[in-house]
């Protein structure tokens, strides 16, 4: 089962690259990758609420070095995995309607990306993670270089650079663990535990690869390049499925095998969170540039999911795994969203616009929700990750909690600030007239909707995707050991009650 | 002498005997067929003459290891040699087919000293004893040193003979002076006897010493390393391209074979003292080749430092000096066969008359042009960088692994930051590929032969990177 869903793209990929013609091309893209969303949803029927790995896979690889072929999903992999299975088609759908050149070419490396995507949230074995994890570089860096704007071979080179550089002391760290243990298997080494010895060694070798992947405040200077010069299905996938990968990789590896090197280190990278958090948003708002803009939010709301992981308790674990969701979705029909605009204008530039609400307003409603979404408004999306994360920061370092509530108050304002500016005001540029600039076409629409509906389904009713996160990330928090904070325990109020009666937290549950 | 000595398990050079025979074979056709002919028909019979010796080698594969005259053996090791320098000489004889006529010159000998090449390889990784070594190091270099001078009207081509016969034999009279006063210590030529009588106390490590540092140029200057690398830049980008292909990977397979027994079945027992030195070297070599490689313009010669910088990242495996190490490096090497010779493959295809050079401008847009040579490109490109799931990622791994486990870990951490400098480069040549546009017509030196050996090759790359573990089996060390 998790083999076909692994591997249905990349027989996808291969189709589209024999068929004939760009037409048929098109349509059998987006036949597999719909096909591909299909078979995720098939896990969800037998899903049972408990933290183990389900349906597992696991055969011989490479039986001489005890390598395996190792696959399962778990609350905290299930709904990456949904996620990458459902953005995958709209951006196979918005790049049916706009790529020009060599689009099968185009075509085939969305879905062999989405073949390394899904391995990597599915492999159990060490190595199989690596190669996936490598893999996806390839397909990211020609998608960058070969369809972005001007600066893209730039941009292209320092992605896959910057990216290999970082995971490459995690192979020796991950040699130095079969070393020790005998087994590259993610689920035996969490039984036996990792030696003492290579705790914190071990750690920041996966935490730099991580951390580069995240992107973590100061390894984020590949981010705005990578996703200004990408293609804008690029960097759909790029802002909503890649960048989870290194959050994925905290949660997955670096939590359960590390547990002491992550308490020393936690407060480390929670304050580097948060400079990322508040760092991304002012940035963000100095942004002239739409997708720029865009970007350096992701920088923002990346942090945020980095802070949840490292308060290392069930709430905030729980919210950073769906706010891992919920910013792909988010930030996901951002892009979608400024690559529509840019199809029409060929800008990107902020002063280009205003006043857009009088000529394109479905267009501006969608925009509307989306950065509403984006910004955490109740009701919609955002806001539940982000409340849980909050939650659970503050009831280990409430400091933390509150330097993040800034970074909310910021993210609402640039995400305004940005509204404001392209759909309200006068419309003054001849460009931007209703006849000049036409408003979504149906295809458009129906490119939003899916996305739109999730928002207020994860807005609404949490629980459905809670209830099968819990148990994992319960269990994960679990395996954790009590953080020293001392110095940076400041005296505020104990809400724990509060927030108890509030009914969020065991809405959680 | 008792003369039935001479036949009794000469079945451990089969392989050797099938090669030499065939050469004798093709000299004497060569000199029967009249001027005019092509040498399609001499291409076709070495490359017979070569599936023969792969036959021989498999043939001998299950037997139980067994030593000839105290001079060679068939071990798991030597076999994994022969088949990697056998396919090294299948690709270069291939990838020569098209060459020979656009630089017009005859195939006769051409073809013979390629298989005198090969047999003087695979003799290398047999040899168990200083001389016989010393030979098959003689035989597969004065078959290159011809070679690579065989583009006569050439400048390039024959000062890169010239540059590698002096500095050859140079490094030859280093080897022989080493072998001399390891003998001065070890009271013999055998490794078994050399070993004996040094870890019983017996030798003269006064004699030993330097007769291992003499043996050590000679071998770094046959796998160039650093720093005895200067002669490849030139010598790759001089001798003709299929000569360059068939060698990086012969020579580096051959010589790799010798140090790894002489080092680790002859000198076991100083392990502690050569393995530092030995890592050292492993460092320098991956460093300034990466660093070396990254200003080049010229692919031939980016592949000619790549490949200093992969003869340092396998001197890791001798440095663990571990058996798992050895079968790394044979992985590694088989690993290599293929993509590196696929990459010179792709040169030969752009390279039109063998005139030129090749730069890296001349690979723009290629993935426009010619879709699937620049795929083919990328795929042994993003091998040779180390980029998973590809045949070259694990090698590196196997290599990596092994280090890690003989306490080198430190070694490794070299090795994969090596891994990411050397990504830039083979970067450059996929972005140029695919990411920039064509200036102009692109000349294509194309052909039944050459396509045929790189889609073997790119097959190859993938699917031993896929399926590693059978290979892993098959390929032994030590």
């Amino acid at each position: 089962m998790l083999s076909v869903l692994t591997f249905l793209p990349l027989a996808g990929a291969i189709i589209v690259l024999i068929a004939p013609s760009d037409g048929i091309k098109k349509a059998l893209a987006f036949g597999a990758a719909v096909a591909t969303f299909v078979v995720s949803l098939l896990l969800l029927p037998g899903w049972q609420d408990v933290p183990d790995m389900q349906f597992v896979e696991r055969y011989d690889w490479m039986p001489g070095l005890n390598i395996h072929y190792h696959l399962g999903v778990d609350g905290i992999s299930l709904w990456l995995v949904v996620l990458t299975t459902f953005l995958t088609p709209i951006a196979v759908a918005f790049s049916n309607q706009h790529v020009k050149q060599n689009v099968g070419g185009y075509l085939a490396l969305m879905l062999l990306m989405e073949t390394a995507v899904l391995g990597v949230f599915l492999a159990l074995d060490l190595v199989l993670f690596y190669v996936f994890w490598e893999f996806s570089l390839i397909p990211m860096a020609l998608l960058i270089g070969k369809w972005g704007s001007e600066n893209r071979v730039y941009a292209a080179v320092k992605f896959f650079l910057y990216t290999l550089a970082g995971s490459a002391l995690m192979l020796v760290a991950i040699l130095a663990l079969y070393f020790q243990t005998g087994t590259f298997d993610l689920l035996e080494l969490q039984r036996m535990g990792v030696p003492a010895g290579l705790q914190q060694v071990g750690f920041l070798a996966f935490a730099l690869a991580f951390a580069i992947k995240v992107p973590l405040f100061p390894f984020h200077t590949w981010l705005p390049d990578a996703h200004v010069e990408a293609p804008t299905a690029g960097s759909v996938i790029l802002a909503g499925v890649l960048l989870k990968l290194g959050t994925y990789g905290f949660v997955r590896f670096a939590l359960p095998l590390f547990p002491a090197a992550v308490a020393d280190y936690s407060s480390l990278i929670s304050i580097l969170a948060i400079v990322g958090i508040l760092y991304g948003a002012l940035v963000a708002l100095a942004q002239r540039d739409l997708k720029s803009l865009v970007a350096y939010s992701s920088v923002a709301h990346m942090g945020f999911v980095v802070l949840g992981i490292f308060a290392l308790n069930e709430q905030a674990i729980s919210g950073a795994v769906l706010q891992m969701v919920s910013h792909g979705l988010s930030t996901g029909a951002l892009f979608l969203m400024v690559g529509m605009l840019y199809e029409r204008r060929h800008t990107r530039l902020l002063s280009e616009f205003g006043g857009l609400w009088a000529s394109v307003p479905i267009f501006c409603f969608f925009f509307l929700v989306v950065a509403l979404s984006s910004a955490g408004l109740p009701g919609l999306n955002g806001f539940v990750g982000e409340f849980l994360i909050l939650i659970g920061t503050y009831r280990s370092t409430p400091l933390f909690a509150v330097l993040g509530t800034v970074g909310i108050i910021l993210a609402a304002w640039y995400l305004l600030h940005a509204f404001r500016k392209v759909a309200q005001g006068a419309l003054e540029n001849p460009a931007n007239f209703r006849e000049n600039l036409p408003d979504l076409n149906w295809k458009e629409i129906w490119q939003l909707v899916p996305i739109v509906v999730l928002f207020l389904v994860i807005g609404l009713a949490p629980n459905l995707f809670l209830s099968k996160i819990n148990p994992s990330a319960s269990a994960l928090a679990d395996l954790q050991m009590p953080v020293e904070r001392g110095a940076l325990i400041v005296d505020l109020p104990d809400l724990t009650p509060l927030i108890a009666e509030n009914g969020l937290l065991t809405a959680g549950r | 002498m008792d003369t039935s000595l001479l036949f009794e398990n000469a079945t451990v050079l089969l392989p050797e005997i099938v090669l030499a025979v065939g050469v004798m074979v093709l000299m004497m056709v060569d000199i029967g067929r009249r001027k005019q002919d092509g040498s399609g028909a001499l291409a076709a019979l070495s490359i017979a003459i070569l599936v023969l010796g792969v036959g021989a080698s498999l043939l001998i594969w299950s037997r139980p290891p067994a030593e000839y005259l105290g001079g060679a053996v068939s071990d798991g090791f030597a076999l994994s040699v022969r088949l990697v320098v056998l396919i090294a000489g299948i690709f270069g004889v291939l990838l020569s087919r098209n060459y020979l006529p656009a630089i017009e010159r005859q195939g006769g000998a051409f073809y013979s000293l390629f298989i005198l090449a090969v047999i003087g390889m695979m003799l290398m990784g047999t040899a168990t004893n200083l001389i016989v070594l010393f030979i098959a190091l003689e035989i597969f270099s004065l078959a290159l040193y011809i070679l690579s001078g065989f583009h006569r009207e050439n400048p390039r081509s024959v000062e890169a003979a010239m540059k590698y016969f002096l500095l050859g034999a140079l490094a030859s009279t280093f080897f022989v002076y080493g072998s001399a006063l390891l003998y001065g210590a070890g009271g013999s030529t055998s490794y078994d006897r050399i070993a004996a009588t040094i870890s019983s106390g017996g030798g003269n490590l006064a004699l030993v010493w330097p007769g291992v540092a003499l043996l050590l140029v000679g071998f770094g200057f046959k796998v160039s390393l650093v720093p005895f690398h200067m002669w490849t830049p030139d010598v790759y980008q001089g001798a003709p391209t299929p000569v360059t292909a068939f060698m990086s990977v012969g020579t580096k397979a051959a010589a790799f074979a010798g140090f790894l027994r002489v080092m680790m079945v002859a000198l076991p027992s100083l392990y502690e003292q050569w393995a530092v030195p030995v890592a050292v070297l492993a460092v320098l070599t991956m460093t300034v080749g990466n660093l070396a490689a990254l200003r080049q313009s010229s692919v031939k010669r980016m592949l000619a430092y790549s490949s200093v910088a992969h003869a340092g990242t396998i001197l890791i495996a001798l440095a663990a000096g571990t058996p798992a190490a050895t079968s790394a490096a044979a992985f590694y090497l088989f690993a290599y066969a293929f993509m590196n010779i696929g990459a010179f493959g792709v040169v030969i295809v752009l390279e039109g008359r063998g005139e030129g050079d090749v730069g890296q401008d001349r690979f723009n847009g290629l993935g426009t042009r010619y879709a699937s040579l620049a795929v083919a490109m990328a795929v042994f490109m993003f091998s040779l960088s180390g980029i998973p799931p590809l045949a070259g990622f694990f090698g590196k791994f196997l290599i990596f692994k092994a280090a890690v486990e003989a306490d080198l870990a430190w070694l490794a951490v070299v090795g994969v930051l090596n891994s990411a400098i050397s990504a830039y480069y083979y970067l450059r040549v996929v972005a140029a590929m695919f990411f920039r546009e064509a200036e102009g017509e692109i000349a294509c030196n194309c052909g039944p032969a050459i396509n045929f050996s790189l889609a073997v090759a790119t097959i190859a790359v993938v699917v031993i990177g896929l399926q590693p573990g059978l290979w892993a089996d098959l390929l032994r060390g030590l």
